[in-house]
């Protein structure tokens, strides 16, 4: 039992926190710190200099850009990222996509789309959710039918995160409707979003923002050596890409800064003449909360030194659950905070009501996500209940 | 940073685990030992003593083993699992505690030696009406004349105090501070009344009437120290939860599995399921903090806020655990024949021993604001 990182860890620690703080422009870091959404040149330029370091993809097989670290030297990456407010790479390349091909793609698929995908060079998104598949996703509908060297495809997917953006899109679609087991029956195709027939309908949600969005396909023609793996067995690369969506989702970095900044803006706003960290109530709910973050990211840390051959380890249902709710119940302090000033989301020039003030309630609303995307929190208690404790 | 026990510590656990189940895997034992006085089996406290466990924190010239706090918290652990009564924490980590950090060296041969040789059973009395948890003393006052000193005042409820051989007492000093002293169990104008608490385990009402009483070590203030030891003490007591939360988690499930109603197994219900998966994210988020704790001492950390934050946890968890086992096994929980109640009971217990989660809550809140974020591998813990 050892509490310190050993020394080689803390250099490394120090190398992260230094190329974080020192490498990403400040400005784009700021605008994270601020709660304000990071544009898509923002994304780019991040990821590129990221790659440039080798730092976008350290997960990834080392021949395609990866670093063999240990789980615990991924952690630490991923956790500095975070404290240092640096837009992450993006997870439907970097942690999505990019392992499936590495995985289960032929050569000519990896040759063809890691390098770019490590880069940023393409934006990819998530064609997986469907109107009626959302945490049964195996009931999803977009069909893919063979003719001659092409699939064509038709349905209809959803919440596609940031597809405004996207140069392609990876998707699921149902090429055997005969399958006894809807599980099967089911393959990963991937193709551009200009392809014809894709069409793109944005999903303006409670914060005013467009982060997601629906997606059509309509006898959208896509090449045979575009699909990813094998025929019927998309099934396989969703659980695989699954359950690497869920390893870093404990954001115990990301919480941390968070709280950190709920505290300044606690000392700076004044309720009956005192500051707000000095009400009992509140420096009371602040600490109950950093405890518990506490908790976590030990938990996390004994996830990761249990992990073996990368698959997630079980507990890591636990990281979810709480990392998601810790994180809901950050915003929840900071529009508190902001009190009545919390209304003023949309003003503009001529308000007073501060920045962080007006970004409270509409950040609040909008990470109500955290509980719901990556299996959602019932989800996961399916999984803790009958995984790990049989019932 | 490694937070994997070493191949003695998994054997520890063993022989630990192993003698403990002979003695009370059958949880109608238990419950008989603590129906009668002391409230646990004297036969157990000398296996305890032979397996070298009444000493393992203390040095090998006092008769110890000499080992650290990972070792006390797997011991703690494995007690709460079967929910021994033997006052292990009371004794060892909290009465032998003080007296290690404290004494001389001539006391700490005397008295620790015989604890851990399971001959002399001490207990610290501290706790008094009126006062919530403080690491000070004012209702039992010291008194020196002509270069003795006795005792007066009343302690309680004193763990273990009517059992005890020896008591270590802290008192209020004549020129301000809290001092700690030596009192033998057969010392003149000492009265103790024992009772049963509500988890099997006994308390005392001590009473001192000039009670004559020896320096622990060189006298003084001993605030420090006291609150030193009940921090060391809060995060056994973490452990000994972590052991019972995880026994009342799978007796729970156990049940769901096996009891039918509607005819069916209780755990075909989402709604009881999802109740026992949170149960499980709150014990794993509890073996974390406490195992931590543990650690943060081994590293000679800040240990009184390490501490709190364990306490802080350890009791939520603990009553989220406690009161949804019962509630998972409806009626019977609720019962003193069957297993479970017994762990919530105890867990009640521990949780107001040495302060509750809004005395450690409190602690922490009144920090916030000097510091940005936590870094549980940093300092002050590391």
């Amino acid at each position: 039992m050892q509490l310190q990182l050993s020394p080689e860890m803390q250099a490394f620690r120090e190398e992260m926190r230094t190329f974080f703080t020192t490498q990403v422009p400040q400005e784009i870091r700021d605008k994270v710190a601020a709660r304000r959404h990071a544009s898509k040149d923002d994304f780019v330029t991040t990821q590129q200099i990221l790659n440039a370091a080798g730092l976008a993809v350290p997960h990834w097989p080392v021949e395609y850009g990866g670093r063999d670290w240990t789980p615990l030297q991924r952690h630490i990456w991923r956790e500095e990222m975070q404290l240092a407010h640096v837009p992450e790479p993006l997870a439907f390349n970097t942690s999505m996509i990019g392992p499936v091909l590495a995985q289960f793609g032929n050569q000519e698929q990896k040759d063809r789309f890691l390098a770019k995908t490590a880069n940023l060079d393409i934006w990819w998104c998530q064609g997986f959710s469907e109107p009626d598949a959302g945490s049964d996703l195996a009931g999803l509908r977009t069909t893919a039918v063979q003719d001659g060297d092409e699939w064509v495809v038709n349905g209809q997917k959803t919440w596609t995160t940031m597809g405004q953006y996207a140069d392609w899109i990876f998707c699921l679609a149902r090429t055997d409707p005969t399958a006894e087991k809807k599980q099967r029956g089911i393959s990963m195709l991937v193709f551009p979003m200009d392809t014809p027939g894709v069409t793109l309908r944005p999903i303006e949600l409670l914060d005013g923002g467009f982060e997601v969005n629906e997606v059509f396909f309509e006898d959208v023609r896509v090449p045979s050596e575009n699909l990813i793996g094998e025929v019927n067995k998309g099934w396989d690369q969703a659980k695989f890409l699954l359950g690497n969506e869920r390893v870093g989702i404990a954001r115990v970095g990301g919480t941390k800064g968070m709280l950190a900044l709920a505290k300044e803006l606690a000392r700076e706003t004044t309720y009956n003449g005192r500051p707000l960290l000095e009400d009992a109530r509140y420096s009371s709910r602040i600490a109950e909360i950093e405890n518990e973050l506490v908790a976590l990211e030990l938990t996390a840390l004994r996830v990761v030194a249990n992990s073996a051959d990368g698959k997630p380890h079980p507990a890591s249902s636990v990281l979810k659950l709480k990392g998601s709710v810790l994180q809901q119940e950050v915003t929840e302090l900071i529009v508190d905070i902001a009190g009545p000033l919390s209304v003023a989301s949309f003003a503009e020039e001529g308000s007073d009501v501060p920045d962080w003030a007006r970004v409270s309630a509409p950040e609040y609303l909008n990470y109500r996500k955290v509980s719901i995307y990556g299996g959602s929190n019932e989800v996961q208690r399916v999984i803790i209940s009958g995984t790990i404790l049989g019932l | 940073m490694d937070f994997t026990y070493d191949s003695e510590q998994n054997d520890l656990r063993e022989a630990v685990a192993a003698l403990l189940a002979r003695a009370y895997g059958d949880s109608e034992v238990r419950r008989k030992v603590t129906k009668n006085d002391p409230g646990f089996d004297e036969k157990v406290w000398t296996q305890l003593a032979e397996m070298g466990l009444l000493g393992l924190p203390f040095a090998e010239e006092h008769g110890g083993m000499g080992a650290g706090p990972v070792e006390v918290a797997i011991v703690a652990e494995e007690i709460g699992r079967v929910l021994a009564p033997e006052p292990f924490i009371e004794a060892v980590v909290l009465a032998g505690g003080l007296v290690d950090a404290v004494g001389t060296d001539a006391q700490k041969g005397e008295l620790l030696g015989a604890l851990a040789g399971g001959t002399s059973v001490p207990a610290f009395a501290h706790a008094e009406i009126g006062a919530r948890w403080t690491a000070s003393a004012s209702a039992v006052t010291a008194t020196e004349a002509g270069g003795s000193w006795t005792l007066s005042g009343v302690k309680e409820p004193v763990p273990h105090g009517a059992r005890a051989d020896v008591l270590v007492v802290s008192a209020a000093l004549p020129g301000g501070g809290t001092g700690l002293f030596v009192v033998n169990g057969d010392a003149s104008g000492l009265n103790r009344t024992g009772y049963r608490n509500i988890d099997g385990t006994r308390s005392a009402k001590v009473r001192f009437e000039g009670t004559p009483a020896t320096q622990l070590g060189t006298g003084g203030d001993q605030t420090d120290a006291i609150e030193r030891a009940l921090a060391v003490a809060r995060i056994a007591y973490a452990h000994e939860s972590v052991g019972a939360m995880d026994t009342a988690l799978r007796t729970t499930t156990e049940y769901l599995k096996t009891r039918k109603q509607f005819g069916v197994t209780l755990n075909k219900f989402q709604a009881l399921n999802f109740r026992a998966a949170d149960m499980y994210v709150s014990l794993e988020l509890a073996r974390s903090i406490a195992l931590w704790a543990s650690v943060v001492q081994l590293s000679d950390g800040d240990v009184v806020t390490a501490a709190d934050r364990a306490r802080l946890l350890t009791s939520r968890t603990g009553r989220h655990i406690g009161k949804d086992a019962i509630q998972l096994h409806g009626g019977i929980g609720v019962t003193a024949e069957y297993k479970v109640g017994h762990y919530t009971a105890r867990l009640t217990a521990i949780d107001h021993l040495l302060g509750d989660g809004d005395f450690a809550a409190d602690r922490l809140a009144a920090k916030v604001g000097s510091y940005p974020t936590v870094d549980p591998l940093g300092a002050p813990y590391a």
